[in-house]
């Protein structure tokens, strides 16, 4: 694959090659005949370690550039188009429409539902994902090695669990006819909230308990992440600095503010914004959850995209506008992760 | 005194330890426990941890296909088809990136890395869109090709990353002493950067890997009419979307689309999880 550097058509001296006549000019006395080739060889080795990298890139960025950066450009094309049914048959052409889908969706009340419940299910979830990880992460700078590789080994299995199979699962934990957890709620004493009314109870047919069995569910796929983060950036703690603080009578509460957060606040904010664009954006969970575009008061806003757009009949206007709102929405975060990135000198 | 109590804090840990894993394993249990129990015990009005008369009847109509009218093994191989090949390829092409940004000094290549983490970001039900119109004009659509061209450009961002941490930990000096004894670059890429990237391959080829296998909101785009093409995550949710909910047979469904995916993850987990590290938060 490396050879497609030397093979490149630019690379051939050729007599176009700046580098070429000035060499023969040069260096003409007989005698030395085979200065030239070397100076030449030379310097094409030179301009080819200058180029190397780019060709090297070369795969990668035509990749990325036609099936990430064309399609947003197009989105961006879209949303300004009535694209529809009509115009993806060729029934009828595209025709530019101006801001037209933008005010549509602006005036559309379920587009202020669905960015609520993006919003607010964002808040409950981070917090959470990151309490929880933390909490996992310390546990597991206590644990002794083998212990820490067990319990961290099943963390990351809920890591590695498909979003698919997990979802199914946790609509099975849930199910009205025979899920555990309604089982359980139901016998257990009502000062726990347990009680009767849970039994054959729905999770998924209202926003709010769909988005409670949502969000345990994205919490354990998300928090093993964070807790493996954790203990990575707790590893690089000297154990001295700890052990000072105890020394000078810190409780574990006090040392974890004054020395350890401090010193993780980089891995923190990374993990948070990390957390931020993922559980803002989900999709796969809140599409099965919430019943294959089955209940519109259920959508978050990544599932109002993809329904405006595909759902029929099809329009593809308006689901770019609403496709280019959540990219920039998620593109202002993605900034404030590249600077958290770049500060912590992950360019290097 | 002071020992007895160290000892007893440090069981108190373990229990907790234990705890904190059964917790978060029992979802995945009960998935297989599930799989494994005859209707009536899945409908029992009191639910047993373990099947009480275990049967293999949930996987055998999952396997002969009595749900979908094709057996597991069709969404099998599609499944490994897609995946493999869009791990290798972008294997190769992340390896070549990962070469230039981890070894050469470029004026763009700041600039580079940012867009890669900037790209990793970008919401795919957003790009989605756009590429469900232009396969559909190119004829891409219920067509597997396609899902490996996107998988495979979605997966570099972050496989470029992971790789350019492996490359720059081989040594230098090694090349360096390689080239001085007159091996050209084709051989030290062989001989050398090859051998010495091939664990950081293997860890990132898993990330790659459990991208293609579990990633579902393409596959639902562009797979929608032809059944037969179907990759895994699509096949679980088709016996789910159907009227009567057969649990029996969404688990067992599940725990042959889930096992390859842990099994592997387990196999290189340690490595993975460092190399996940190196991506996103370099510790």
């Amino acid at each position: 694959m490396v050879r497609t550097v030397s093979g490149q058509p630019g690379r051939i001296p050729g007599p176009e090659d700046p580098a070429s006549p000035a060499d023969r000019t040069g260096h003409r006395s007989p005698g030395l005949r085979d200065v030239p080739g070397v100076r030449q060889r030379a310097a094409a080795f030179i301009r080819r370690r200058r180029l190397t990298p780019y060709a090297l890139l070369l795969p990668s960025t035509i990749a990325i550039g036609l099936l990430v950066f064309w399609p947003t450009i197009q989105i961006a094309e879209f949303s300004l188009q009535n694209y529809g049914l009509p115009q993806v048959t060729g029934v009828a052409p595209t025709q530019w429409v101006g801001g037209a889908n933008f005010s549509a969706i602006l005036s559309d009340p379920e587009f202020w539902l669905s960015l609520r419940i993006s919003l607010i299910f964002a808040a409950v979830v981070v917090p959470l994902t990151l309490l929880t990880g933390t909490l996992v992460g310390l546990l597991l700078n206590r644990l002794g090695p083998k212990m820490a590789a067990f319990v961290s080994s099943a963390a990351m299995l809920a890591w590695a669990t498909p979003a698919v199979s997990a979802s199914v699962i946790f609509i099975w934990l849930t199910d009205p006819d025979g899920g555990v957890v309604d089982w359980v709620l139901a016998r257990m004493p009502s000062w726990l909230g347990g009680g009767a009314h849970w039994a054959g109870f729905s999770w998924t047919n209202a926003p709010l308990p769909a988005y409670t069995l949502l969000t345990v569910l994205v919490v354990w796929q998300g928090f093993p992440f964070v807790a493996v983060s954790v203990l990575a950036g707790l590893k690089t703690i000297p154990a001295e600095l700890h052990e000072s603080a105890r020394v000078d009578g810190g409780g574990a509460w006090r040392i974890f503010w004054r020395v350890t957060y401090p010193l993780l606040k980089p891995i923190f904010l990374v993990l948070l914004l990390l957390s931020i664009i993922w559980d803002f954006g989900v999709f796969t969970q809140a599409y099965l959850v919430t019943g294959e575009l089955g209940n519109r008061d259920e959508y978050n806003l990544g599932i109002y995209v993809y329904d405006r757009a595909f759902t029929m009949p099809p329009s593809y206007g308006i689901g770019s506008a609403l496709a280019l709102i959540l990219t920039v929405i998620l593109l202002i975060i993605t900034i404030g992760y590249v600077r958290a990135s770049v500060r912590q000198g992950a360019i290097q | 005194m002071r020992l007895r109590s160290r000892a007893a804090r440090r069981a108190g840990l373990n229990v907790l330890g234990v705890l904190v894993a059964l917790v978060t394993l029992f979802p995945i249990l009960w998935m297989a426990s599930t799989a494994f129990k005859p209707a009536r015990e899945i409908y029992s009005l009191t639910p047993h941890l373990l099947p009480a008369h275990p049967t293999l009847g949930n996987f055998r109509s999952v396997l002969d296909g009595k749900v979908i009218g094709l057996p597991y093994w069709n969404f099998l191989k599609n499944s490994l088809f897609v995946t493999l090949a869009s791990v290798i390829a972008s294997m190769l092409i992340s390896l070549l990136a990962a070469i230039a940004v981890a070894r050469f000094r470029f004026r763009l290549r700041t600039s580079y890395l940012i867009m890669l983490l900037i790209v990793q970001m970008l919401p795919q039900q957003a790009m989605v869109i756009a590429l469900f119109l232009d396969f559909r004009s190119i004829g891409l659509l219920d067509n597997l090709a396609g899902l490996i061209l996107v998988y495979t450009a979605f997966s570099i961002p972050v496989t470029i990353w992971m790789l350019r941490s492996f490359v720059a930990a081989v040594p230098r000096e090694m090349e360096e002493a390689a080239a001085i004894d007159g091996a050209g670059p084709m051989r030290i890429f062989w001989r050398i950067m090859l051998p010495l990237v091939a664990p950081g391959l293997v860890a990132t080829s898993v990330f790659a890997f459990i991208f293609a296998w579990n990633e579902f909101i393409f596959a639902l785009t562009f797979l929608g009419t032809d059944t037969a093409k179907y990759t895994l995550p699509i096949y679980v949710t088709y016996f789910y979307g159907r009227g009567t909910v057969d649990w029996g047979s969404i688990m067992a469904s599940s725990v042959l689309f889930t096992l390859p995916v842990l099994v592997f993850f387990l196999i290189v987990q340690r490595r993975m999880t460092n190399g996940l590290m190196a991506g996103a938060v370099k510790g």
